[in-house]
């Protein structure tokens, strides 16, 4: 994009105010950091002022003051805290004399529309500034887990070897640990036993409800799906309660009249406590997939000779699968993330993953919690990216094109 | 018809899976314990050998925590799904009481020590519970920074209360048991009369207020790895948890902590077994503590945690750590450099006003 706005450089009173808050407020994290937040705020937006004043009445030549700072606080991290602090050392100088530059040669202003008010070129980049701040308390905790799974301790602590980027520091033990004991395998396979289960009969019988509910003959139809979404809205805590002894009194009757294993027995509960948690997804996502769906259509399958069973099969369900897909997933995660229900419900032959993550971290404090969740998190967007690819390829195959 | 093709195989698939899956799980009993390092050295040295000894499958369920609320449950719905339960000795006399805990005769379900000597002779005053089938003595104590305690390290118990000696945060448990009694010896009373004072309302209040001049320094701690965490980050300099976790720490981790004994306090572990489980699961449970408290398996577990064992007649035998080969008897609460001053955990005082003293307690919390 080409500049709109002719540009000018912008006076000290600008400037100076600007990027010691800008400075003030990284200091305030570094300070908290190292135990007190009003000295990081003061002293990062003394540090960034003098840089500042340096770079506009001393230096006057941006490339030079660009690498001077750069090596200069590459040498103060490094001096510091090794290699790694020399990284955030070097990004932090080069952001800063940016940022500085940025700001007195007045750049900020190229790419906007030449009439706008002060207020509004404050409100553009500080509506930015604000997106990003929530993306990173979003994402970071996520990350900050995956390099602690490759702690070579067995504490949720950043060792100074760790810190030093030293290899010694790190290991693969967590995830060694992981894969070759039992309680974790077991878990996992129960995970993987129970949440396709449930999916599968909460999209079965979560599609059925959505279409019946979309009929306009149906009475009652307000207070039915108020019941069956309930599972969603009343506390997780109070169902699984409930589903405790419901699930036991069923569970005593398996097992006494029909004289099933105590652990299949297990299972059934499990599942169907899952299962009902997953409904509700299932049955709002295709719902609102068959507010777009054309009612002639089905009209037309029942002209030409199909009976229901065939119209739902190849005219209806491949038109609502994306609803019905993306119910299926939040169900599966539903019931693969699920701890309440299943600490309630199960016993210790049904013990699933997020269980066994729960008690890890109430007993033990182990990272190998963490190497779980890394890896979780690796299978989570590997699983959404192939929906979307799929979705992506099957558009492309019906001629439309992604949106 | 691709898609009612993979519907039924989906559908089939899904209900045979767990079918198949269940053949293998009939002989199988769920024990529930503590957890991390602790059940760790019950699955070395009793679920391991047992498992080769009969082909019984043992699952591990670590609600030990919530034992006894869940009991009540369980026993509530019908639905008794544990077969054996590692409690601390005060819940095991509540467990008895209500009846949600079948009473042992130690001489006739429990193995005699090689030498003959009957089971309650061996376990002697420890059978604290007729339900109740010792396990291990263990204590809870302190353990403290060595990096942040310069050259002053802390010998005496109080060391807790002192923030001007000791500046940092301190963990402590989120109840009163313990922090109670040791908030009254630092505050002057005479160990032997700690309980008399704390009938009183005035003693109570008397050790809250010692509590509350280290309010604003304590992390309260609900699980026994809240505080080895706490320490190997070195947000505390100092907190109190099982000495057992504390070995762990200092042994296994190496981390630069180090031991506070002085007034630790003793107290009891050991097995129950639901009442109301099937004759079958009944005798196999009873079979399992038969060989799991013998004077063999429980000088075992020694070799893997540092509790003491609750037989008599295991202490001769306790020998070396299994992986790192040191010997245990030093890291013992039980030996008798460490045991030079220990406090007596009171149960009857505690069976009769823990409910009052923890309402107290979390009101002062709260405040």
């Amino acid at each position: 994009m080409a500049a709109l706005t002719p540009i000018s450089r912008k006076p000290m009173s600008l400037v100076l105010p600007t990027v010691a808050a800008a400075g003030g407020f990284f200091g305030l994290f570094v300070g908290t950091a190292n135990g007190s937040g009003p000295m990081g705020v003061l002293l990062g937006a003394a540090l960034v002022t003098a840089m500042a004043v340096v770079y506009i009445h001393v230096l006057k030549n941006e490339p030079l003051a660009k690498w001077i700072t750069i090596a200069v606080m590459a040498v103060i991290g490094f001096v510091l805290g090794g290699i790694a602090l020399m990284i955030v050392g070097a990004a932090a100088g080069w952001f800063f004399q940016w940022f500085i530059h940025w700001l007195y040669e007045g750049r900020y202003r190229a790419r906007l529309l030449p009439y706008l008010t002060p207020g509004q070129v404050l409100w553009h980049y500080g509506f930015r500034v604000i997106c990003g701040a929530i993306f990173v308390f979003l994402i970071t905790p996520i990350l900050v887990v995956m390099p602690l799974s490759f702690n070579a301790e067995d504490f949720f602590t950043f060792t100074p070897e760790m810190l030093r980027l030293d290899p010694e520091g790190y290991s693969l033990k967590h995830y060694q640990d992981f894969f070759s004991n039992n309680e974790w395998q077991r878990s996992f396979k129960n995970s993987l036993i129970i949440a396709p289960i449930a999916t599968f009969i909460s999209v079965s019988l979560g599609t059925l409800a959505a279409i019946g509910l979309s009929q306009s003959h149906v009475p009652f139809r307000r207070a039915i799906m108020a019941i069956l979404i309930s599972p969603m809205i009343v506390p997780l805590i109070i169902s699984a309660t409930g589903m405790f002894f419901f699930y036991s009194d069923i569970g005593n009757w398996l097992e006494g009249a029909l004289g099933l294993n105590k652990s299949f027995v297990g299972y059934i509960k499990v599942v169907l406590a899952h299962a009902v948690l997953g409904i509700p997804f299932v049955i709002i996502t295709v719902t609102a997939t068959l507010v777009g769906f054309d009612r002639s259509l089905t009209r037309a399958a029942a002209n030409m000779g199909a009976g229901p069973v065939t119209t739902f099969f190849r005219v209806q369900m491949p038109l609502i699968l994306p609803g019905v897909i993306s119910g299926g997933l939040f169900a599966f995660i539903t019931s693969f993330d699920e701890v309440v229900v299943v600490l309630f419900v199960g016993s210790a032959g049904q013990k699933t993953l997020p269980w066994q993550m729960f008690t890890g971290l109430r007993e033990q404090i182990s990272p190998t919690i963490l190497a779980v969740a890394t890896i979780l998190v690796a299978i989570s967007i590997a699983l959404l990216a192939t929906v979307e690819m799929l979705r992506r390829r099957s558009e492309r195959l019906r001629g439309m094109s992604p949106t | 018809m691709k898609l009612t093709k993979l519907t039924a195989l989906a559908a089939t698939t899904a209900l045979c899976a767990p079918m198949a899956f269940a053949e293998d799980m009939a002989n199988e009993m769920t024990i529930v314990s503590w957890g991390g390092a602790y059940s760790k050295s019950q699955l070395k040295a009793y679920h391991e050998p047992y498992s080769e000894k009969t082909g019984v499958t043992i699952l591990n369920d670590d609600s030990s925590a919530e034992a006894v609320a869940k009991l009540r449950a369980m026993n509530e719905a019908g639905n008794v799904t544990w077969d054996v339960v590692d409690v601390v000795a005060a819940d095991a006399m509540r467990l008895c009481d209500e009846g949600l805990a079948m009473e042992i005769d130690a001489d006739n379900q429990l193995a005699a020590a090689p030498d003959g000597t009957p089971a309650s002779e061996d376990f002697g005053d420890l059978l604290v519970s007729e339900c109740f089938i010792p396990q291990i003595v263990y204590s809870t104590t302190f353990g403290y920074r060595t990096d942040l305690v310069g050259d002053n390290a802390p010998t005496s118990v109080c060391a807790i209360f002192d923030t001007e000696a000791y500046p940092g945060k301190r963990s402590l448990e989120k109840r009163p048991i313990n922090n109670m009694e040791w908030a009254l010896i630092c505050d002057g009373v005479a160990k032997d009369e700690v309980y008399e004072v704390l009938e009183t309302s005035e003693g109570q209040d008397r050790a809250l207020a010692k509590l509350n001049t280290i309010k604003d320094n304590v992390i309260w701690w609900s699980a026994g790895a809240d505080t080895p965490q706490l320490l190997a980050d070195g947000e505390v300099v100092m907190g109190s948890t099982y000495n057992g976790r504390l070995f762990s720490v200092i042994e296994e981790q190496k981390q630069p902590v180090a031991m506070l004994w002085d007034a630790q306090v003793f107290d009891l572990d050991g097995w129950i077994i639901p009442a109301g489980l099937s004759p079958e699961r009944q005798a196999r449970a009873l079979d399992y503590i038969m060989f799991a408290t013998d004077t063999q398996r429980l000088a075992d577990q020694a070799k893997y945690i540092s509790y003491g064992p609750a037989r008599a007649s295991s202490a001769p035998l306790v020998g070396q750590h299994a992986e790192l080969g040191i010997d245990m008897a030093p890291h013992m609460p039980t030996d008798p450099e460490n045991a030079k001053n220990t406090f007596l955990y009171n149960y009857e005082f505690w069976a009769d006003y823990r409910d009052d003293i923890d309402a107290k307690f979390q009101a002062w919390l709260a405040k």
